[in-house]
Parts: C-alpha cells; sequence; structure tokens
C-alpha cells in the first residue's frame, strides 16, 4: 500500500511535467496537423537556459533566497524558448504548410538534430547538474513522502493549465485559435490573422515547454542535452492517449501516463517474478501510444477521428 | 428495362446529425446510362462512396449480378466489376499517364514479388500486355500523344479522360462517374458525349451524376433523383422534367 | 508504340562506361588498402548504409510510409546472427542458414508492427515506429537478467565471420600475390549483395507490385477504388523492407565481431532516413548518392574539421562528431525546403523533361 501511494506521487509528478509538455504538441497538432518533432528540444533548452541563470545566480552569491532564483531562470528561459519556436515554426514550418504531410514532419526532425547539438556546444557533452540550494523539505504520509519540491511543481502546473484554459476558452485569442483548429480557411475569412494566430500558438506551447522543463531539471537535479527527445516522445504519446487537438485531454492525458510510469516501474518486477524490472519504465509509453492508437484513436476525449488529409 | 446489373436496396447513412442517405433503392439495368441528379448536398456523392465501399453504409444492401457487395472493402467491389471516377479527379499526380492507367490494371492481373523479383517469363509477358493494354486505352479516350506526360501536368479535359481510361483498365461491368463534365466546355461536352456512348456501346453500364442537364437529358436512358438524401423521383428524362416533386427541389418549394 | 522500359537498350557507350565502373570498383579496394584498411572498413561500411537506405527506401520512397524505427530491423538482422554464431550460447550456425533466418524474424517483426498500425495515417506510423525502435533497443539493452540473452549494454563480442569450407573472411589471405585482408573479402561480398539489392529494387519498382506501392503513396483512396489492397501492399513493403534490414544486420554482426544496443539507436534510423530523403525519395540511384554522401563526407569532416579549426581559432572547437549531426539535421531541413525531389529527380520525372524537349 505504501509503495502504491508513494508511486502515487512520483507518477502525478511525472505527469504534470508530461501534461505541461503534452500541451505544446496537441496545440500545434490541434491547428496545423503537424507533429512538432522539435518540441522536446525546446523543453531541454528551458531546462539548460534556467540552469545557466540559476548556477549563474547562485555563484555571484546574491543572497537571493533559492525559490527567487528558480523563478529568476524560468523567467529568463521562458522567453528564450518562445523565440526558438517561432523562430523555428517562421523558418522551417510555415514554407511547408501546403506540402504533403511527411515534408514537414522530416524538417522537425532536422531540426531537432540541429537544437541538441547546437545546445551540445553551447553548454556541454555533460550534464548540468542543480546547485544544491533548495533544501528539499520532506513530508511523511505513512511511508511515503512528498518532497517541496513535488509540491511545488503540482502547484505551478495547475496555475499554468488553469491559465492555459482560460486564455483559450475566455480570451480573444482563444477564440481566434479554436476557430483557427477547426477551419484555417474560413478562420482567415473572417478577418483572422492565421499567421499570427498559428505563431501564438507555437509561443504558447513553448512558453509550457520552459517550465516544464525547469520543472523536470528541478526534479531530477539535473539537465543534459539529449534530456528533449524521451521527454518529449513521452509527452507526445500522453496528447494521443488524451485525444491529440484536444487541451483537456493532453493533461489528463499527461497525468495517466505518469501514473502508468510510475505504477508500471514500482509493479512490473512483481508482476512478472522479476523478469522484467524498473528499467523497463520507458517502454510503458510507447505500449500504450501503439494500444490507444489500434483501439482508440482518437484518444480518450478525442471526438473527432482526426482524418483530414 | 434489361437484365438488372447493380440492385441497391434501401442504403441509409446518417453523418452525425445528417442523415445523408434514407432508403434510397434503385436498379441499374445491364447496359445502360444510369442518371444520379439532385441538388449540391442531396447526397449524391456519398451515394457513390458508399457503393464503392469507400463509406460503410448504416442500413440497406448493394449487389452486382446478385452478387453481394455490402461491407466489401473498396478494392473487392472494384474486383468484383464497379469502378469509379472522382469529383475533384483523384490521379497518381506524379506518374506518368501511362502508368496511371497500367495500375488500373492491377486488380486483373497477378504477378507477385517473386515473380518480380526473379522477373519470370510469366511476368515479362503479363508486364508487356498490361503495358499494351493501357497504351490503347489511352488511345481510346483520345490521349495516347500523352502517355509519358506526369498526370498532373495533363489539361483538365484530359486529366478527367486518364480517369475514365483509368478506370476502364480495372474492366469493369459498371462505370460509376462522378460529374465527368464539370468544368468543360460545350465542345469537350460534346467529345465526352461521344466517348460515354461508345464505352456503353463496347457494352459497360454507366452510372452518372451530372449537374450537366443538357448533358443528362441527352445521354441517359433513366435518371434517378436525389434530395436531401431521399428518392424522390425516377424515370426517363422526359418524365422527369415535368414532375413536381423534381421542380420544387430545384427551385425551391413555393412559399405555402 | 513508346514504351517504359526500352531504356534497357542501353546504348553502346554506356556499356563501355558500366564496364569501366565495374572495373573502378574491382580495383578500389586495393587502392584504398595502400592509404590505410581502415578506408576498406568505412567503404563497407558506407555499403552496409547504402544497403539499409534501399530497404528503407522501399518503405518510404516506393509505399510513402515514413518509417522512423527502421534501425530495429537492423538490430533485428544482427542479433539474430550474433545469438546464433557466438559464444554467447555457444552455437555456431553457418551464415548461410542465418542470414535467411534474420531476414525472415525482422520481417516477421515487421508485420508484427505493420499489421496493427498500417491502418493508420502517415504521421501517427511515424511515432509508432519510433516507438517500435525504442523499444526494442530497451529491450536488447535489458535482456540480461535474469536470463542473459543478450549480454545487455556490453553487447555480444567474438561473433563468427563468414566461413564458407575453408574460406575464412575474417583471415586476410594472399591470392595471385595480392593481399586479400578481411575487410577486402567483405568489400567484394557486399558489393554482391549490393548489385543484388540494386536489381531487387529496380525490378520490384517496375512491376506491378512496385506500381501499387507508388499509387498509395499518391493517392491512397484512389489506390482502394482501381482494386488495389492497400493495406496488403502496405504490409508488404513493410515486410520487404524489414527483411533488407535484417540481411544488413547480419553481415554487419559478421563483419564486425561485435554488437551492442549501442549501434541501433534513434540517431541511426535518422541518418538512413537523411540518406533516403537527401538522394531523393524513390529513386535508386539518388538513394545510392544520398547514403554514400552522408557515410563519406563525416569521414572527411572527421579530417578536416579539426585542422582548420587549429588553423583558424588554434584550437579545436566544435568536433566533428557535433558537425557531421548538424550537417544532417540542416540536410533534412533544406532538402524538404528548398528540393523535396531530392538530389537525383526521380526517374518520372526526368523522363518527361526529356520528352518536353523532343516535342516539336
Amino acid at each position: 500500500m505504501d509503495t502504491f501511494i508513494q508511486q502515487l506521487i512520483n507518477g502525478l509528478t511525472l505527469g504534470a511535467v508530461y501534461a505541461m509538455v503534452a500541451l505544446g504538441y496537441t496545440m500545434v497538432y490541434g491547428i496545423i496537423q503537424l507533429i512538432n518533432f522539435a518540441h522536446g528540444e525546446v523543453v531541454m533548452i528551458g531546462a539548460m537556459v534556467a540552469f545557466s541563470v540559476i548556477g549563474a545566480l547562485v555563484g555571484a552569491d546574491t543572497g537571493l533566497s533559492a525559490p527567487i532564483i528558480v523563478l529568476a531562470g524560468g523567467v529568463v528561459a521562458v522567453p528564450l524558448c518562445i523565440a526558438v519556436a517561432c523562430t523555428m515554426e517562421r523558418v522551417a514550418y510555415r514554407p511547408l504548410r501546403a506540402a504533403p504531410r511527411l515534408a514537414p514532419l522530416i524538417t522537425a526532425i532536422g531540426i531537432s538534430i540541429i537544437l541538441q547539438h547546437l545546445a551540445m556546444m553551447l553548454w556541454s557533452r555533460n550534464p548540468l547538474a542543480f546547485p544544491q540550494i533548495l533544501d528539499n523539505r520532506v513530508f511523511h504520509f505513512g511511508a511515503a513522502t512528498v518532497t517541496s519540491v513535488q509540491l511545488a511543481i503540482w502547484t505551478v502546473a495547475t496555475l499554468m493549465m488553469a491559465a492555459l484554459s482560460i486564455l483559450v476558452y475566455r480570451t480573444r485569442l482563444g477564440i481566434a485559435m479554436r476557430a483557427t483548429s477547426q477551419n484555417p480557411l474560413v478562420a482567415g475569412l473572417m478577418g483572422i490573422d492565421i499567421n499570427r494566430v498559428i505563431l501564438a500558438t507555437f509561443a504558447l506551447g513553448a512558453a509550457l515547454a520552459a517550465i516544464a522543463g525547469v520543472m523536470v531539471g528541478t526534479y531530477y537535479g539535473i539537465a543534459h542535452y539529449t534530456m528533449g527527445s524521451l521527454l518529449g516522445l513521452k509527452a507526445f504519446c500522453a496528447a494521443v492517449l488524451g485525444g491529440i487537438g484536444n487541451i483537456p485531454g493532453a493533461m489528463l492525458g499527461g497525468l495517466l501516463l505518469g501514473l502508468v510510469e510510475a505504477l508500471g516501474a514500482g509493479y512490473i518486477g512483481d508482476l512478472t517474478n522479476n523478469w522484467f524490472g524498473s528499467n523497463y519504465q520507458d517502454v510503458f509509453a510507447f505500449i500504450v501510444l501503439i494500444l490507444v492508437l489500434v483501439f482508440r484513436p482518437s484518444g480518450l476525449l478525442g471526438e473527432r477521428v482526426a482524418d483530414r488529409t | 428495362m434489361s437484365a438488372p446489373l447493380l440492385e441497391v436496396h434501401a442504403i441509409a447513412k446518417r453523418f452525425g446529425g445528417v442523415q445523408a442517405l434514407a432508403d434510397v433503392s434503385f436498379v441499374v439495368g445491364t447496359g445502360e446510362i444510369y442518371g444520379l441528379i439532385g441538388p449540391n448536398g442531396a447526397g449524391k456523392t456519398t451515394l457513390f462512396n458508399v457503393i464503392s465501399g469507400l463509406t460503410a453504409p448504416d442500413a440497406g444492401s448493394i449487389t452486382l449480378e446478385d452478387q453481394p457487395l455490402t461491407g466489401l472493402k473498396p478494392h473487392r467491389i472494384a474486383q468484383a466489376g464497379i469502378a469509379r471516377t472522382f469529383q475533384n479527379i483523384r490521379l497518381f499526380a506524379n506518374l506518368s499517364a501511362l502508368e496511371n492507367v497500367m495500375i488500373g490494371r492491377h486488380a486483373r492481373t497477378s504477378a507477385g514479388l517473386v515473380n518480380a523479383i526473379l522477373r519470370t517469363n510469366a511476368q515479362r509477358t503479363e508486364e508487356a500486355a498490361i503495358e499494351a493494354r493501357a497504351f490503347a486505352l489511352l488511345e481510346y479516350v483520345g490521349i495516347a500523344a500523352h502517355a509519358d506526360a506526369l498526370a498532373r501536368n495533363l489539361a483538365y479535359g484530359d486529366q478527367r479522360r486518364l480517369e475514365i481510361a483509368r478506370a476502364l483498365a480495372t474492366e469493369p461491368k459498371l462505370l460509376a462517374l462522378d460529374e465527368p463534365a464539370a468544368g468543360m466546355n460545350p465542345t469537350e461536352t460534346q467529345a465526352l458525349r461521344v466517348l460515354l456512348e461508345r464505352i456503353r456501346a463496347g457494352g459497360i453500364t454507366l452510372l452518372l451524376i451530372e449537374h450537366d442537364m443538357r448533358l443528362v437529358m441527352g445521354l441517359c436512358d433513366r435518371v434517378l433523383v436525389l434530395d436531401f438524401g431521399r428518392r424522390i423521383a425516377e424515370g426517363a428524362p422526359r418524365e422527369i422534367q415535368l414532375d413536381a416533386a423534381v421542380i420544387a427541389a430545384y427551385l425551391g418549394t413555393p412559399a405555402a | 508504340m513508346m514504351s517504359v522500359r526500352k531504356a534497357w537498350s542501353v546504348p553502346y557507350c554506356a556499356c563501355i562506361g558500366m564496364a569501366l565502373i565495374a572495373l573502378a570498383l574491382a580495383v578500389l579496394p586495393f587502392a584504398l588498402a595502400s592509404v590505410g584498411t581502415t578506408w576498406v572498413r568505412i567503404t563497407n561500411l558506407a555499403i552496409l548504409f547504402i544497403l539499409l537506405s534501399l530497404g528503407l527506401n522501399i518503405v518510404v520512397g516506393f509505399a510513402g510510409l515514413l518509417d522512423l524505427g527502421y534501425i530495429a530491423f537492423y538490430a533485428v538482422g544482427a542479433y539474430v546472427y550474433a545469438l546464433l554464431a557466438s559464444p554467447q550460447f555457444d552455437i555456431h550456425l553457418p551464415f548461410w542458414a542465418i542470414i535467411p533466418l534474420g531476414a525472415l524474424v525482422a520481417c516477421l517483426f515487421g508485420v508484427l508492427l505493420g499489421a496493427p498500425t498500417l491502418k493508420l495515417r502517415g504521421d501517427y506510423l511515424a511515432i509508432v515506429t519510433l516507438g517500435f525502435g525504442e523499444i526494442i533497443r530497451i529491450f536488447l539493452n535489458n535482456l540480461s537478467a535474469p536470463v542473459n540473452i543478450t549480454n545487455g549494454p556490453q553487447g555480444i563480442s567474438r561473433i563468427d565471420p563468414f566461413r564458407i569450407g575453408g574460406f575464412d573472411f575474417g583471415r586476410g589471405e594472399t591470392f595471385f600475390g595480392l593481399n586479400f585482408s578481411g575487410p577486402i573479402k567483405y568489400y567484394y561480398l557486399l558489393l554482391l549483395v549490393l548489385v543484388a539489392v540494386i536489381i531487387v529494387n529496380i525490378r520490384l519498382q517496375h512491376s506491378r507490385i512496385g506500381r501499387a506501392w507508388e499509387a498509395l503513396r499518391e493517392d491512397e483512396v484512389a489506390a482502394r477504388a482501381v482494386g488495389i489492397d492497400t493495406t496488403r501492399m502496405k504490409l508488404l513493403a513493410f515486410a520487404m523492407g524489414a527483411s533488407f534490414g535484417g540481411i544488413a544486420g547480419g553481415i554487419f554482426s559478421a563483419m564486425q565481431g561485435f554488437i551492442s544496443p549501442e549501434s541501433f539507436v534513434l540517431v541511426e534510423s535518422i541518418m538512413v532516413l537523411a540518406m533516403v530523403v537527401l538522394g531523393g525519395m524513390g529513386n535508386v540511384w539518388g538513394v545510392i548518392v544520398g547514403a554514400l554522401l552522408l557515410s563519406f563526407v563525416p569521414e572527411l569532416l572527421r579530417h578536416t574539421v579539426e585542422p582548420f579549426q587549429r588553423w583558424l581559432f588554434g584550437r579545436a572547437i566544435v568536433e566533428p562528431e557535433v558537425v557531421r549531426m548538424l550537417l544532417f539535421g540542416l540536410a533534412l531541413v533544406l532538402m524538404m525546403l528548398l528540393r523535396p525531389a531530392g538530389l537525383l529527380p526521380s526517374a518520372v520525372r526526368r523522363r518527361e523533361l526529356a520528352r518536353r524537349s523532343n516535342l516539336p
């Protein structure tokens, strides 16, 4: 039982991160039917930038409190990630909007490789470590524990997702986004500037990704130039699980995938008589993906079986 | 009417809240040219998609020469003997005209992987036959001069003809044409009419969606009129033109 | 009547050209060996990548299915060979038995993956195949306990080379006064396999099956409407591609004598894809050029990037490996933006251009 609660807590933390990243995939897919393969790299860049800022502030001995320092990292990371994502859209995706589907997907892969290796040149081949500044308080629930970092991740993720929901469902930009995802042509005729809406979508996704990058970096205490690809893929799986193009779906899918991974890793040993161990954790996301695509391609909350060609 | 070829019985199809087809039945006789008309959104193309297996009906049945087709996949239906064209021409755009028609021979030829890799005698004979047949069909529809041109570079009217040639390559019993004259000028339409007459004379039954009323009235033996997914009239063109329900559907019901 | 395949009646000078190319390919390994045996090895790996690219070309180029986990089939072929011809289980089957078996197993994996997923639209398929590639790699990495099958990240070593009777591809020998080293023997073997694979590729392309693949790449709905069983054709393309990958993997295993999961990571899948895209999807010769370029340019970089930087900045700032990866990325992006048809435009397009110029 304690294992169960502990894995639940870990799963929710991981799930919050997946959900934030999955939102970026789902929003972009909803609007231009592109799997933005390079989205995971934006998460990585967010983490790397934040680590650099945090490292510099800690080194400068400013006397600022730890949460402020982490916040400063996030504040720098967000606009930078937005800039990267918007450049990517402008340079590599926009010219291909009318091209066959495979073309933008292949450029997205190219962009992903380029970003990874630029990051490696800029930072290092080796992982960056998070400075030991947070006094990570541990709260006990029976034998299970929650850390203050986990609590912070939950809080921030909840706030962010609430803010996004308000933005998408209550503001003019949100209406424009939803209109564009329904029918870009008609939205354009109604006077919506499609290009700006698409850029805004990329920017929103990037902002969430940057924050997710800071979160996951702080959680594991480490950032690496390759950290984005697997994280991004899993988040994509989460988006598909929830129903790609569907914003509440991405949140739900992220949380569920986090839980599946954590519980799966916690119990696979017992279930398989120790034939398989927690080192198979990374397999779950892909198995979930294949199962969803085979049995319910529209995902949990997706109604529209996206089959526009 | 001659012996029935295609029998469509009580087809229904609903998309969300829209009843696209409701209880549509009709019979096409062998050797007929059968027209399918109706205002936009009447369900004509949906009916074509159901007949060719691209859309599964909610209810009803379809038979071709008493062979049941309902629920079969599109390729099985093509093999059974129904070929079709599309309203918004669907050619293999980056392949040559000749290759487009050669692909149409797929269902009537058999060489598999092993034969292709070993390039057996049987395979080479078959390939030569496919090519000869495809070229003959291009000549038949009158675009043999463009055999090596990419499909997407053909003139619009030639693309329509190519699509017909590709459909004919499957040796259909029934050729279903979705608005073949759309976008054509009167001269081209006239030429198309001659071609369709020839195809019928060659023993192929035609099912035709068309908006060009002069073409429909001049060409079709019988016409079915759909409106809002329902059959509202069927008969010889002359009768249809005088049918009150048809006139109402096209011109709108006079205000009560 | 105009013929698509009358191009076979090759003109006389083309025959001489082919003979010269054949001669050049025959003496190439000795020329390379005089520079250094490494270059023969590099060439062998390049040929292996051509084999892989041609296999992937069937899936991506002919049938238009984006497979991002192709290297998994290479891995399957490699591990089947390694497990059945090494001290790992102390099994030492002859290569002519295992290579077809490896192809078969890879093919089986292809069908297993393809059957449920090929109904999906192209971009979903891409992600599923990528996931499959990752799953295979994770299993290879972890199937060392509780029963040691793959030996985990350490990989499998002392894999048997190809042997026919007393003729051992792993050992150097002297014939006619020429020193045939192991790599040179493999070179000729690879060349033989390559010729066979090229012939198979071209024959498939100009066959009923190949046309069906192109049809479903161009317009799946239209393909179904003319009577093509698209699911079957996709599965066939997937299975063919997978078998080619399996064969290449088996040869890789024997040639290197050592394999580990390291060799079968996602980047390798993307590299093979880049080769196909760069040369021109669907065009056999284009794919070969793409594979050669992306195999040899990195080697050239290795020998130029560092000295150049030393000369420019006095020290090496960027590693050649990074430059190589940046070039891959750029190649993918720029090709899609500027020349989506690849370096060598497909045969159809060339033919049409030629025809246009012949018009009165």
